[in-house]
Parts: C-alpha cells; structure tokens; sequence
C-alpha cells in the first residue's frame, strides 16, 4: 500500500485549493455525491482527518454519522469561501444536547 | 412493573438475590462513570465552542485574502505556484482513552525549517504571500479542533448510551427483581403457613383417635 493521506480536504475548487500551499492533500468536487464518494474512498484507504466543506456537508449527514462511532478517520465541517452556514456550530449544540439532554452552551 | 417468570422456590430466590446485588452495584458504578464522562465533556465542550468559533473566524479571513490572490492572478498561475507544496503536515497519530472511550489523540510534528511558501516570487502576488501565510497559522488550530470535536462527539455518544444503561437499570431491571424476590418469599411462607396448619390439623386427629381409643 502507498503512503497513505493522513489530512484530507474535500469541497468545492475555490475554498480547498488553498490547502494545498500548507501541505494537505486537497481534492476538489462538484457536488454532495462526489464528496461522498471521495470521503468512503479516503476512508477506505485510511485517511485519519478529513475536512469538508460546510455547503456539502450541510447535504450528507449520513455518511458523517456513519463515522462517528470510531476514532478515525474523523470528519469537521469547515467553513467554505462564503462563509459559514453554521453547520459545524450545530453539531457543537447536537452534542451537549445529547449528553447533557438540555442546551447549555447557546441559550440566551 | 411485571415480575420474571420463575418457580418460586428456595434455590431461585437465591440466584436473584445475587443478580440485584450485581444490578445495583452495577447501577452505582455506571452513575459515576456517567457523572465523571459529563465533567470531561463539560471541560471539554466549552473548550470546543471557542476552538471553533475562533477557528470560523480566522479561516474566513484566510479564505477571503485567498479568493482575494485568486481574482487578483490568473487561476492558472496560482494553481501552478501550489502544485508543489513544499511544507508537509506530519502528524504523531494515536488513541487516547477517556474514560473507557477510545478517541484520537494527534500531535502534530512541525517541521518549521523549510521554506514555507512553496513558490516563486516572481509570478504571484503578496495577496497569496498572506492567504498561505494566515493559513499556516491556522494549521495547528485546524487540527485541534478536529481532535477535540471528535472526542466530545465520541464522548456525546457515550454519555448516551450510558445514560439508557444507567436507565435500564434503575427502572427496570432492579424492579423487577426486587418484584420477583417479593413474589418468591411470600409464596414461600405461605406455604410454610400452609404445611404447619396442616401438621396443626393431623395432630388434632391423632389426638382425637387416641381419646377415643
């Protein structure tokens, strides 16, 4: 087996390509099923973090979940070249909802 | 709160005085482990909340002044001068254990010796000097924060299932048992009850025939 990619970023052309001047490995797609395919694929071969941008990851919290469970790879949400929606923020709030059964971080 | 299905005798009560006495162990020693897992998280989310919202903040900024290098050179240039990074991330990758939870622990091996931006100067603009620089900045923060997402969510999920054990437990599993235990011991003396009146009523008889006798 080659060496295998330990920092992967996934998400559209314009807000990954910066990644690569800092040394990860950047794949660019088009749409949430490339991204999809892209992160199984990275997965698979072993990849340990995987960064993917907020626009398609706001569209495949499935395939997320799906690695939840284990310690690696680990999946974050990123924001993209416009922003953020907010989707990682979420997830902060999903977790201590869960754990603690109320929010606590965001009530105001 | 339905009782198990069991004969009521001696050996049975036994056997289920020794399960509730496990369950209830068991039930105090999940509750800690959930009191002690919600400290970590506690410590941990905070800590978590802030890494990210610095890190939303200042990774705009470096994707701006990156979009930014990008309308100012023509694509092809830039995406020439990055084809070659010269910085690669080294990771130190391992697992770590919160209670019981097996979750990632990184460290990152810098190797800050080498050039860190991997182009020419001649081509590109400034604009793109400061969008990798800023990132590179962030390099660190962005790992981080992916490790300690994770574990909240790792412990999340654990704090969870947890709690339905803890549950599990205190609201079925020791009812029942104790239901049970209840149910064996008073049909237990009742038939107790039952054999001495018995005895009571054959010595009465006896009684009887030898007076008449």
């Amino acid at each position: 087996m080659n060496k295998s990619v330990e920092i992967a970023v996934v998400g559209d052309k314009d807000s990954v390509l910066a990644f690569k001047a800092v040394g990860m490995e950047v794949f660019s797609v088009n749409d949430e099923y490339e991204a999809a395919n892209q992160i199984r694929k990275l997965a698979e071969d072993g990849a340990k973090i995987i960064y993917i941008t907020e626009q398609f990851a706001v569209l495949m919290t499935d395939i997320i979940d799906a690695y939840k469970t284990k310690a690696y790879p680990i999946i974050i949400p990123i924001p993209y070249s416009r922003g953020s929606n907010g989707f990682g923020m979420k997830n902060i709030k999903k977790d201590v909802e869960k754990a603690i059964g109320a929010d606590i971080l965001f009530d105001k | 709160m339905p009782r198990l299905n069991v004969n009521p005798t001696r050996m049975e009560l036994r056997r289920l005085k020794g399960r509730v006495k496990t369950a209830v162990r068991g039930h105090k020693l999940l509750k800690d482990k959930s009191d002690e897992m919600i400290r970590q998280f506690m410590l941990l989310i905070h800590e978590n909340k802030r890494f990210r919202e610095e890190t939303e903040k200042e990774l705009a900024v470096a994707l701006n002044s990156f979009l930014f290098a990008r309308s100012v050179a023509s694509s092809a240039v830039i995406e020439e001068a990055l084809l070659m990074p010269s910085v690669k991330v080294e990771l130190d990758i391992g697992v770590k254990n919160i209670m019981s939870v097996s979750v990632p622990d990184i460290k990152v091996k810098e190797n800050s010796d080498k050039d860190l931006l991997p182009y020419s100067f001649a081509f590109v603009t400034g604009e793109l000097d400061n969008a990798v620089i800023k990132l590179n900045g962030l390099l660190i923060k962005l790992i981080k924060l992916a490790e300690i997402e994770k574990t909240c969510n790792m412990l999340a999920e654990e704090i969870e299932k947890n709690k339905r054990r803890v549950n599990a437990l205190e609201y079925v599993m020791i009812p029942q048992l104790e239901e049970t235990i209840k149910y064996i011991i008073s049909k237990l003396d009742e038939n107790e009850r039952g054999n001495l009146t018995r005895l009571m009523k054959v010595k009465d008889i006896i009684a009887e025939k030898n007076l008449q006798n």
